[in-house]
């Protein structure tokens, strides 16, 4: 899948990859893609809670070993 | 009324442990779009600190809490160290070392620190209201404590937490 920004979030324990999404797309502009990959098994559920609750679009998310990826549209 | 949520917390405890929930829960409700406030009352106000190493862990009278090494071969890991009460509190040092295992802990699991969790939450633009009456019934003074909060009593958090969608005790 095609994006415009990429977030390493892996490592990370909740909020913080949460938090650097939030962050990064601020600087995203509006339906700008960012891929964000994380290690957390947390963020899967958090993820699509968090697209749910602020309106910006989970478009996949797709799960590799112990890695998630996830692509989020910004609003 | 405008239609932003909002959350508010009263953060009541002073130790390294409780100092989680109150700064991961702030971060993400600001990340989700609340605008949040935190009202820091009582042994709380030690999460306001400039200096935030006095915040530790006590085993001490604490069932729940496991003691696991942070380091060494992971059968070594697996074992707790729990210790009855009296030998606890025998120990010298003991909160310093447990405190220590902790923040090592927390380090390996990738867990923000909490001077990292409450800057996150100042970006966020998270409001810290700091308990006036406690500051001057634990003799504190205003300089100990960071800059940017403010400083007011129970009517100053019902003024925001008479509004808001969430309200937690901590």
């Amino acid at each position: 899948m095609d994006f415009d920004k990429e977030l390493d979030a892996r490592g990370l324990n909740c909020p913080l990859p949460i938090l650097r999404c939030k962050k990064a797309l601020n600087d995203c502009t509006s339906g700008q893609v960012l891929k964000i990959v994380s290690t957390d098994p947390g963020s899967v559920k958090d993820f699509a809670a968090f697209a749910k609750q602020t309106g910006n679009e989970l478009l996949a998310s797709a799960e590799a070993g112990s890695e998630y990826t996830f692509f989020i549209k910004k609003k | 009324m405008d239609d932003q949520k909002k959350m508010a917390i009263i953060a009541t405890k002073g130790t390294l442990d409780w100092a989680y929930p109150p700064f991961i829960l702030a971060s993400t409700a600001a990340a989700l779009g609340y605008e949040t406030q935190i009202f820091f009352t009582f042994y709380g106000l030690q999460m306001l600190r400039k200096d935030l190493s006095g915040l530790k862990v006590s085993p001490l009278g604490n069932p729940g809490m496991p003691m696991k090494m942070p380091f060494g071969p992971k059968w070594f890991r697996g074992i707790n160290w729990n210790m009855p009460n009296a030998i606890q509190s025998l120990v010298p040092g003991y909160e310093i070392v447990a405190t220590a295992l902790m923040k090592q802990t927390i380090k390996n699991n990738g867990v923000a620190s909490i001077p990292e969790l409450r800057e996150l939450c100042q970006e966020a633009e998270v409001k810290f209201i700091a308990c006036q009456m406690t500051v001057e019934l634990f003799g504190f003074d205003h300089s100990e404590f960071i800059d940017g909060i403010e400083y007011g009593g129970a009517a100053t958090f019902f003024e925001f937490a008479g509004e808001t969608d969430i309200c937690l005790y901590i």
